[in-house]
This record gives C-alpha cells, sequence and structure tokens, in this order.
C-alpha cells in the first residue's frame, strides 16, 4: 500500500518548469553563500573592509545573504505564478511542447 | 508581573488547544490539521517552529559575546530555507502524507526505509529536544523562582497537554501566534534599543548605577606579583599561562586578572564565585538575595572618546559605531580553578576587544587557525546550508496546507519572517553586549535581561514570548516524534492493524512517552550548551535525510535500498563523528586532543558520505529493484 497525500493536488503541468527555475535560482544562492564562506576561510580580514557608510564587508555581505534569500523567494514566486496562470489559461501549450519534445528526440 | 503575564499566556495557550481538540478526531486532523491551514498562517508557524530557544536565547546570547560569530548561526539558518523553497517545499508536498517517512517511501513502499526513516526523524527530534528543554528550565528558573528540574518538568507537561488534545492543529496556532508575537516585540525590543543608543556607563535607564572596575599598576618580583594600592594574597597561573591574584582591595578579598599591556603589569579587578564546604562565595562574601555576580557589558570608548552618550541611533549609526576601529568594547570571560584551600574558583574577568574585532569573525569560530579549525567552520556552514530542508517537524509542516502552491508561499511568508528576525538578532545581541545587561554566567538569558533593562512590563512580554518559543519547538518536535512511533513504526511498518480513532490515540500515548523523555534529558543536560547541540541536530539531519530527499526528488536510480542506506550511513557516521570529537571528550571529562576525531562538526565528512552511498547502493541493486 503507498502513501497517497494528506490533500489531493492533482496534476501540475508547470512541474519541470518550477524544477528547472528552482535548482537554477538554489545554484545561484548557493554560490553567493559559498562566497561568503570562502572570504572567511581564504581572506578573512577582508571581511573587516569598511565598504559602506561605515558598515564592514562582513555586515553588508551577511545581511545581504538574508536580503537577497528573501528577494529571490519572491521572484521565485512570481514566475512560477506566471508559468501556472499561463499554463492554466493555454492548456495546448503543454501538449504542443511535448509533441516537440518527443519529435526532437526522434 | 512576569508571573502573570506568564500565567495568562500559558492559560491561554491550554484553552485554545483544548478548544482545538475537541475538533480534531481524526488522524488527518492529528498529524497534519487536515491539511486545511492557509498558507499566511501556515507561513508564521513555519517561524514559530523554526525560531527555537536556540535562535531567541542562544543566538542573541552568543553575538553578545562572541559579537558576529553568533550572527552566523542566522545566517547559516535562513540561507537553509533556500534549499527548502527552491528544491524541496512542492515536490514534498506531492509526495507524503503525514510524516518524512511517507515522503521518501511514497515510491517504494519498503520495510527498510520506513524503520530508517523513522528512526531518523526520532534520533534528529531528539537531539533538538533536549536544548529546548534546557532551555526551559534556564528560562524558568529565574522568572519564576523554582529550581530548573521543576521548570523542565512543567514545560513538559504543558507540551504535552497541547500535543495530546489536538495535536497538529493546536501546534500550528500555538506556533503561529508565538511566531507573530516574536518577531513584533523583538521589533519593539530593537526600536527601544535604538532610542536608548550607546554609552560608555550605561545604567540601564538609571535603575542600576554603572559599577567603575578598578584597575592598578603591578611589577613582579622573584615571579612575584606586587602592587602598592592592594595586598596580594594568593598567585594562580591557570592553563594558557593566564595569571589570576586573590587580592584584599579596600578590606574586601577577591580574585582579579593580572594582564601584561604596552609593557606594563595591570591589575584588573574582576568577578568571582568560589564554592566553598558552606557554600558559594561572591566577589569575598557569601551568596545572598543582594550579593550576586554584576550585571555587565559596556562600551569604554564609543570612536575613540570616553565617558560619552551618543543619545538615539538610526540603524547605520547602531552598526557604524561599534564596526569603528577605535571604539572599544568591554566583553567578560571566564575560567575556573582550584585555588590553595582546595576550593573550586570561576573568575569572571574583563576582556576589552576592538569594535572592528567584535563585527568580523574571528572570535569563536577560528577562520584564521589551523586547517583543521577552518575546516570545522566550512562543516558547521555546510550544516547549517543543509539541514533546515532536513528536519521532520519542519518537514511535517508542508502537509498542513492544501496544496503545493500553498507549501511554496507558505515556505515565502517564513524566510520573509525569519529573514527580518535574524537582523533583529545582530541588534539586540550587539545591544545586551553593551547595555550592562549580561549575566557574566550566563549569556543565554541576554534578550530578556536586555528586555528588564527597559521595564518589567517588556521583560515580563519577553519572558513569556521565550517560553512559548520554547513550548512551540517542542510541540512540533513531539508531533514530528509521535507521528514517526506511531504513524511510522507501528502502523507501517510493523502493520499492527488500528482504526482511525486507534491511529490517533496512539499518536497521543507516543506524545506522552516522548515527553516524558524529553523531562528527563532537559533535566540531565542541564549546563550544556543550548546552540552546539542544536548544530549537531542540524549536522545529523543534514547527513541522514537530505541526500534521501533530494535524490529521490532528481535522480531516477535512486532505490528503495540506496535511500534505506544512505539514511542509515548518515546517521552513523554524524553521531560516530560527534561521540568522538573533542568537545564530547571534554564533557566526558577526557583530554579533548586524545579525541580520535579532530573536528566537531561532522557535516563536512558524513553529508557527502551519505550521498556516495546512496549513489552506490542504488547503483548496485539496480536490477534486483526493476
Amino acid at each position: 500500500m503507498l502513501h497517497e497525500p494528506a490533500a489531493s493536488t492533482g496534476k501540475d503541468p508547470a512541474g519541470p518548469y518550477k524544477r528547472r527555475l528552482g535548482i537554477w535560482m538554489f545554484l545561484f544562492y548557493a554560490l553567493f553563500y559559498a562566497g561568503f564562506v570562502a572570504i572567511n576561510l581564504l581572506n578573512p580580514l577582508a571581511m573587516g573592509m569598511i565598504v559602506f557608510a561605515g558598515l564592514n564587508l562582513a555586515t553588508v555581505y551577511g545581511i545581504g545573504l538574508i536580503f537577497v534569500a528573501f528577494i529571490q523567494s519572491l521572484v521565485y514566486d512570481a514566475m512560477c505564478r506566471k508559468k501556472e496562470a499561463e499554463l492554466e489559461e493555454n492548456p495546448e501549450q503543454i501538449s504542443k511542447k511535448t509533441t516537440k519534445t518527443k519529435k526532437g528526440k526522434a | 508581573m512576569a508571573i502573570v503575564v506568564f500565567i495568562v499566556f500559558v492559560v491561554f495557550v491550554i484553552g485554545l488547544s483544548l478548544y482545538l481538540g475537541s475538533k480534531a478526531k481524526s488522524s488527518s486532523s492529528y498529524y497534519a490539521a487536515g491539511g486545511q491551514i492557509h498558507w499566511g498562517v501556515n507561513g508564521i508557524a513555519f517561524a514559530g517552529d523554526y525560531l527555537s530557544a536556540a535562535s531567541f536565547l542562544g543566538i542573541c546570547g552568543l553575538i553578545a559575546t562572541v559579537g558576529y560569530d553568533g550572527f552566523l548561526y542566522s545566517i547559516g539558518y535562513l540561507a537553509g530555507w533556500i534549499v527548502a523553497l527552491f528544491v524541496v517545499a512542492e515536490p514534498l508536498k506531492r509526495l507524503g502524507k503525514y510524516t518524512f517517512t511517507d515522503a521518501v517511501d511514497a515510491n517504494y513502499n519498503s520495510r527498510g526505509i520506513k524503520l530508517a526513516a523513522a528512526v531518523s526523524t526520532l534520533i534528529v527530534s531528539v537531539c533538538y529536544l533536549i536544548p529546548q528543554m534546557v532551555g526551559a528550565g534556564v528560562l524558568v528558573e529565574p522568572l519564576l523562582g523554582i529550581p530548573h528540574a521543576w521548570g523542565v518538568v512543567m514545560v513538559g507537561i504543558i507540551v504535552i497537554t497541547i500535543v495530546a488534545t489536538a495535536g497538529m492543529a493546536s501546534t500550528t496556532y500555538v506556533q503561529f501566534l508565538k511566531g507573530a508575537l516574536l518577531i513584533v516585540f523583538s521589533t519593539v525590543l530593537v526600536w527601544v534599543v535604538l532610542g536608548r543608543g550607546f554609552s560608555t556607563q550605561p545604567d540601564q535607564g538609571g535603575k542600576v548605577p554603572f559599577y567603575h572596575y578598578t584597575q592598578v599598576q603591578a611589577t613582579t618580583v622573584d615571579g612575584n606579583i606586587q602592587a602598592e594600592e592592594l595586598e596580594i594574597l594568593e598567585q594562580v597561573e591557570v592553563k594558557g599561562g593566564q595569571l589570576f591574584v586573590r587580592v584584599n582591595y579596600q578590606g574586601q578579598e577577591n580574585w582579579w586578572y593580572a594582564v601584561e599591556t604596552d609593557g606594563t603589569l595591570k591589575l584588573k579587578e574582576s568577578q568571582s564565585v568560589v564554592a566553598k564546604p558552606k557554600g558559594k562565595w561572591i566577589n569575598g562574601a557569601p551568596e545572598s538575595e543582594t550579593n550576586k555576580l554584576r550585571q555587565v557589558g559596556n562600551l569604554e570608548q564609543i570612536r575613540g572618546e570616553k565617558l560619552v552618550e551618543t543619545g538615539s541611533l538610526s540603524i547605520i549609526e547602531f552598526l557604524a559605531s561599534i564596526t569603528d576601529k577605535d571604539t572599544i568594547v568591554r566583553t567578560w570571560k571566564n575560567v575556573s580553578f582550584t585555588d590553595a584551600a582546595g576550593d573550586k574558583v570561576t573568575v569572571y574577568y574583563p576582556n576589552d576587544v576592538r569594535g572592528d574585532r567584535i563585527m568580523r569573525p574571528g572570535l569563536k569560530f577560528k577562520v584564521e587557525g589551523t586547517l583543521l579549525e577552518r575546516l570545522d567552520f566550512l562543516s558547521l556552514m555546510l550544516a547549517l546550508f543543509l539541514g533546515t530542508a532536513a528536519l521532520p517537524h519542519i518537514l511535517i509542516r508542508y502537509y498542513t496546507v492544501p496544496s503545493p502552491a500553498s507549501a511554496r508561499k507558505s515556505t515565502i511568508v517564513a524566510i520573509a519572517a525569519i529573514g527580518f528576525f535574524y537582523i533583529l538578532t545582530l541588534f539586540m545581541g550587539l545591544g545586551a553586549m553593551v547595555n550592562g545587561t549580561m549575566n557574566p554566567a550566563d549569556s543565554n538569558m541576554a534578550a530578556p535581561l536586555l528586555a528588564r533593562s527597559f521595564g518589567e512590563l517588556l521583560f515580563a512580554i519577553i519572558s513569556a514570548i521565550a517560553f512559548a518559543t520554547v513550548l512551540g519547538t517542542v510541540s512540533g518536535l513531539i508531533v514530528a516524534a509521535s507521528g514517526a512511533v506511531a504513524h511510522d513504526l507501528l502502523d507501517r511498518y510493523l502493520q499492527i492493524k488500528m482504526d482511525d480513532r486507534q491511529k490517533v490515540t496512539a499518536g497521543k500515548i507516543s506524545a506522552f512517552v516522548i515527553g516524558g523523555i524529553a523531562i528527563i534529558l532537559g533535566i540531565l543536560f542541564k549546563g550544556m550548551n543550548v546552540s552546539f547541540l542544536v548544530g549537531l541536530a542540524f549536522a545529523v539531519a543534514a547527513s541522514a535525510n537530505l541526500p534521501a530527499i533530494v535524490m529521490l526528488l532528481f535522480w531516477k536510480k535512486t532505490t528503495a535500498r540506496g535511500i534505506a542506506s544512505s539514511i542509515i550511513v548518515g546517521i552513523v557516521a554524524s553521531l560516530g563523528l560527534i561521540a568522538f570529537s573533542p568537545e564530547l571528550y571534554s564533557l566526558y571529562g577526557l583530554n579533548p586532543l586524545d579525541a580520535p576525531v579532530p573536528f566537531s562538526n561532522p557535516g563536512l565528512v558524513s553529508i557527502p558520505l551519505s550521498f556516495i552511498t546512496l549513489v552506490v547502493v542504488s547503483l548496485l541493486t539496480q536490477k534486483r529493484e526493476a
């Protein structure tokens, strides 16, 4: 017996698009985060450099990581909603795309 | 005042639970709040779940003692939500029913996965429960004046009542309430901190006069320290070569710190606790209601100026003033040793640090240290980044909303609320550091004590919210753990036949048992570092659960045996590395240098190991499971 979801969710035609978008946005943020960790490890003194209005790189980059996470999440949601609405209004898009992909592969 | 606010809050929370409990009869209601919570409410409830005692008490306390290094936890904890949103949220919502195990087992129906995932949920939940219960004891002790153990028992009973009455529904609304109140009143606290500004002689708004610590010059003759203004009674050199002297100064005996600066030996007045056979002595006199450790923490110099008050500050001015290289922050360290009489002495001594040093990493995490110390830091940052999306009590919240789109939206609300709160932690922590409100013996109370300097009402509200923080997180953890026992192990793994009503009863009995275990562990682990334990829970979650979730979603060749193996390897590797780490060796009373594992954070080894296991085992079991 498989475990059915708590609430029925139906098919999600925008699923593949959202998955690709999520991976790219994740990679972008992961790079940004890795940059922060790398500076700390390779040149920790650079974190003390004043970069803006008396604030150092550590403060600006650290708070920046929090802000960028929020902004990216809004952009992701907006793009997902746009795609979901697009596919809901024009469901043929999905079948056309599927046919094209199959032909391409063949 | 604090007690009244506290009691009103607790009565309200229990009343809400009983009301919701009368509505929650099915297992869907108990484990997943019927899957009908609004995404906005769920988003704030996410914040309530996530902003635990470690975030509110632990991070503020860490920032107040080690500056920017404490803020690294805020950055790492928040960054983890990006993994949750972009990789996990919607697909997981589609896969699962009530628990993390449901999600990873959705396509396989494997007994191996059920057992491994349920055990992993239990272990991570217990690792996370211990610091919450310890935090509860720490908080209740000064608030209600009852012993630590009774505080833990009280929290345990309230939480079991909340969970057992209505499960996820009441837990969600308690989390929503607590998350919202925490953010609102933390904003109020930061607002008044900015309004007060900085002073080199902080006096808690005129309530507690600023105490001037004396400093005298000294000389060394034949290795013995001498000073004109005081009588030196005993001299002790501790590990690391630091010197402390017992002095008689103006008729009062106390321990002072001897340190050489700019070629001159100086004796700095400190604070001390001596454990004598007939009780504790504080600063040379028996401990009493009027003789306790003084609250500490101030700016010795602001942008090069002494004896100044800034008045109210903007957000930027606040941070820039501390970051200035000519600002000197007086922090306090402590050291323990045995004196000539054989009594255990703990000395709390002043340590002046330049502002620019406080505001960049390095005071706690040795980013300028050896390669191993740097790798340890990298390991922690990796575990914080990858751990969030693998915490069972966070994952089950995706099942309380009606659709994958709601799961996505509630994650975005959570990122906004949690991100905003984590920025506030920087101001609360730094505010506590320089406002003369720190308890030198316990940094966990930094935020509530900072609030008390603005009046009893704010202290009462902040303390009640801090208490609710513990209640909320413990409730969520107990729901997750009881789901692992009743739903995953009893129902799915052992296939014990139960109707819907019996499933709910099994969940409630599990909640009672796990709550009882949490109470015992909370008492046993008294005094253990809250943030450290939570960091370990993240490492175990990231090692055991994340590889399974990610590969299940993104690699078609993943097999049931691959998932079960990676979960087991993740648990064993992370717990094994922790058990033989220097930090745990210190806890066992052994020499940390003898620890076979040279670092304290296991993620850098255990997370890749778990991924590799999944890939190798999946490739080896392709045909068998096809």
